[in-house]
């Protein structure tokens, strides 16, 4: 049996649910979306990701219905949304404060939305009793919102928004206000629901692991532009930009400037007084232009002595040393000042550590291990 | 013992200034008229036994006698709960303004509400006579505007006393509503426009019912003080307008029949204790919502 890997977006003759075709939005003179075209399809769970006063939240509320572009068109099903009123969008919205209605109970703040519909009642309690089910919230549909905790409140606004089963979710910040316990354990539920629904989302983060693990797709986004939109792995292992590389995890910049070498790699010259860095690279980069290579910390090998086969090493010292429990992250200091970060897993007990600090250390990686970026 | 003196003092202030005089009117309502000073008897000075002896229930029975005392009541339970209701119409419309004004004008707004009571009370009124007489200038301006072609009677009628009950104390029921929409949370709104309510439903089904604990405080701090009205209606009112604390006054003043008096008070304090119990359960339910 084969698995059909779900990659819609791969796919020309796919249609996309949700185009945004050269959307610019202005609040003044502020510009919070910039001339932005993406495409979102069907049943993906697409994050925006960025920080905050990047433009994300402003583009899931043109979605919503409550911001309209100043120019461009945004399109679902084919259709332009910019005149369809928030009430007649096909799109729910789960608040990042949640917004349930205090005066309502659970039931009837999940009935809400059916009963502006005028379903049949047996209907409405029918789907009600569904989502309470999926949401696992049956036990407190007779309470008020102030009478539950954060994450039980947090599904019902889930619930609730899912209930009149729209074609697109969109979630702002939908786990802002979690610990991170349950925030972890939510983001799975979230993505188990999703699947079960069929739903597109669409989820604007500040957070990149939240991002990282409920997507199909992420759009990395700064300044209300759109940077990279990619899967979570590619996002990852490829950035396109030193902003994106910087943006998702920790990583390593070293900049200078490339020479080609053979084929399909390239030297990077760092510092004058040391040999040059290779790295392997798809782009073409001319004689002597200046570049960046990004490497993740843990893709960065540390040892005492220089390794035989590494190509690329380079000596220094250890200046810090992070203990995250199960990680560790070096900081090593070269002679040129540039500080480069080693990660290592803690297979073996603290005691029995082999470097501390000041303990002169070779790092090394391999010419696959980072990516060569051009801005 | 702290705890006990902390509590004592409001007990102190309402064993002074409430307990105190409603006794005594109570007193008073239980007493017969008499010819001399204070203008009632008996009086302690008679003695202990002759004293309790004397009082009966004989001016409550005369105010069941009389058609004047409970039209009045009622008339005034009517006028109160009128201008209560328009104040209401009024003052709703004015607080969401307020509400849904930008930040930084929301405290000069908030001022513009409580202005007129840094002028006396009884100056206002009497600016309402200026202008609604005859020849005010509400009748100049509209006869000047050709809407009328004669002066409109409305001072000394109905209408007079209700433009000035609303207009006194439309604060009072503009500033609890403010509150409530004030703390009403904008996401809400559009989570209700979200789940395909219009504008209209969404007010309807959200902002009113998140506002009600301010409409119902707003309403009992009409409500209540408009029932016992005396000045405006006085001032304002006509011979037609019946209300009991006009009736009241006259019966202290003009009759100078202190026992039937203090009888028509404590019978519209029995009526007033009512909105005022109702009033506090409301304050209690919504501070408990609250915490």
């Amino acid at each position: 049996m084969t698995q059909t890997v779900f990659a819609p977006w791969d796919d020309p003759n796919e249609k996309p649910l949700i185009r945004f075709r050269g959307v610019t939005k202005r609040f003044g003179e502020f510009t919070a979306i910039d001339d932005l075209t993406l495409d979102i399809f069907e049943r993906e769970f697409f994050a925006l990701l960025g920080p905050s006063g990047c433009g994300k939240t402003t583009m899931m509320r043109m979605l919503a219905g409550f911001e309209t572009p100043t120019s461009g068109t945004i399109e679902l099903s084919g259709q332009d949304i910019a005149a369809v009123p928030p009430n007649k969008r096909a799109v729910n919205m789960m608040f990042q404060s949640y917004a349930l209605f205090p005066h309502l109970s659970v039931y009837e703040n999940i009935a809400f939305g059916l009963r502006r519909d005028k379903l049949p009642k047996a209907e409405i309690d029918a789907r009600v009793l569904e989502m309470l089910k999926l949401t696992r919230l049956e036990k407190f549909a007779r309470r008020k919102p102030h009478q539950i905790s954060g994450g039980q409140r947090q599904r019902v606004a889930l619930a609730r928004s899912l209930a009149k089963a729209p074609k697109l979710l969109l979630l702002d910040e939908p786990l802002g206000a979690l610990d991170a316990k349950l925030r972890q354990a939510t983001q799975f539920e979230l993505m188990d629901i999703q699947e079960k629904t069929g739903t597109t989302f669409v989820i604007v983060t500040h957070d990149q692991e939240e991002a990282m693990t409920v997507a199909s797709r992420v759009a990395v986004m700064d300044e209300g532009r759109v940077m990279q939109v990619a899967t979570p792995e590619k996002i990852y292992e490829a950035p396109n930009s030193v902003y994106v590389a910087d943006f998702i995890g920790d990583v390593n910049i070293i900049s200078g400037k490339a020479r080609p070498a053979e084929t399909g790699t390239f030297q990077l010259h760092w510092a004058d007084a040391h040999a040059p860095f290779v790295a392997a690279s798809d782009h073409a980069f001319s004689d002597g232009q200046a570049c960046h290579l990004a490497i993740r910390p843990e893709k960065v090998a540390i040892s005492s002595e220089r390794p035989a086969e590494a190509e690329n090493a380079v000596q220094g010292k250890v200046l810090d040393i992070a203990y995250l429990g199960n990680l560790s992250t070096y900081h090593v200091e070269l002679s040129t000042g540039l500080i480069l970060k080693a990660q290592t897993a803690n297979t073996r007990r603290i005691s029995r550590r082999s470097f501390t600090w000041e303990d002169p250390v070779w790092v090394s990686w391999t010419a696959t291990a980072g990516v060569l970026l051009g801005q | 013992m702290q705890r006990f003196i902390l509590i004592a003092v409001p007990y102190a202030w309402l064993l002074a200034l409430f307990l105190i005089p409603f006794v005594i009117v109570f007193k008073i309502s239980l007493s017969d008229i008499a010819l001399s000073i204070p203008p009632y008897a008996p009086i302690l000075d008679d003695g202990i036994g002759p004293f309790f002896a004397a009082l009966d229930f004989e001016n409550f029975v005369f105010l069941t006698s009389d058609d004047l005392y409970w039209k009045a009541y009622v008339s005034s339970l009517r006028i109160a709960a009128i201008s209560t209701a328009i104040t209401l119409l009024v003052g709703y419309p004015i607080a969401y303004a307020m509400a849904r004004a930008p930040e930084e004008w929301r405290p000069t707004l908030m001022m513009l509400v409580i202005l007129p009571f840094w002028t006396s009370f009884l100056i206002r009124v009497y600016a309402w006579m200026g202008i609604l007489s005859q020849e005010g200038f509400l009748n100049q301006f509209l006869l000047w505007l050709g809407v009328i072609g004669e002066p409109l009677t409305i001072l000394n009628t109905t209408t007079a006393v209700y433009i000035g009950i609303v207009y006194t104390y439309l604060p009072f029921m503009i500033l609890p509503i403010f509150a409530a929409l004030d703390r009403l949370d904008g996401s809400l709104i559009e989570a209700a426009e979200d789940l395909g309510c219009s504008r209209l439903q969404a007010f309807w089904l959200v902002t009113i019912p998140l506002s009600k604990n301010g409409i119902v405080a707003g309403s009992f701090l009409v409500f209540i003080p408009a029932l016992g009205e005396f000045v405006i209606p006085s001032l304002l009112g006509g011979s037609g307008t019946l209300m009991i604390g006009k009736v009241l006054w006259e019966e202290f003043f003009n009759n100078r029949d202190w026992p039937v008096a203090s009888a028509v008070a404590v019978i519209l304090l029995l009526i007033l204790v009512i909105p005022i119990v109702l009033f506090q359960r409301n304050q209690q339910r919504q501070a408990e919502a609250e915490t």
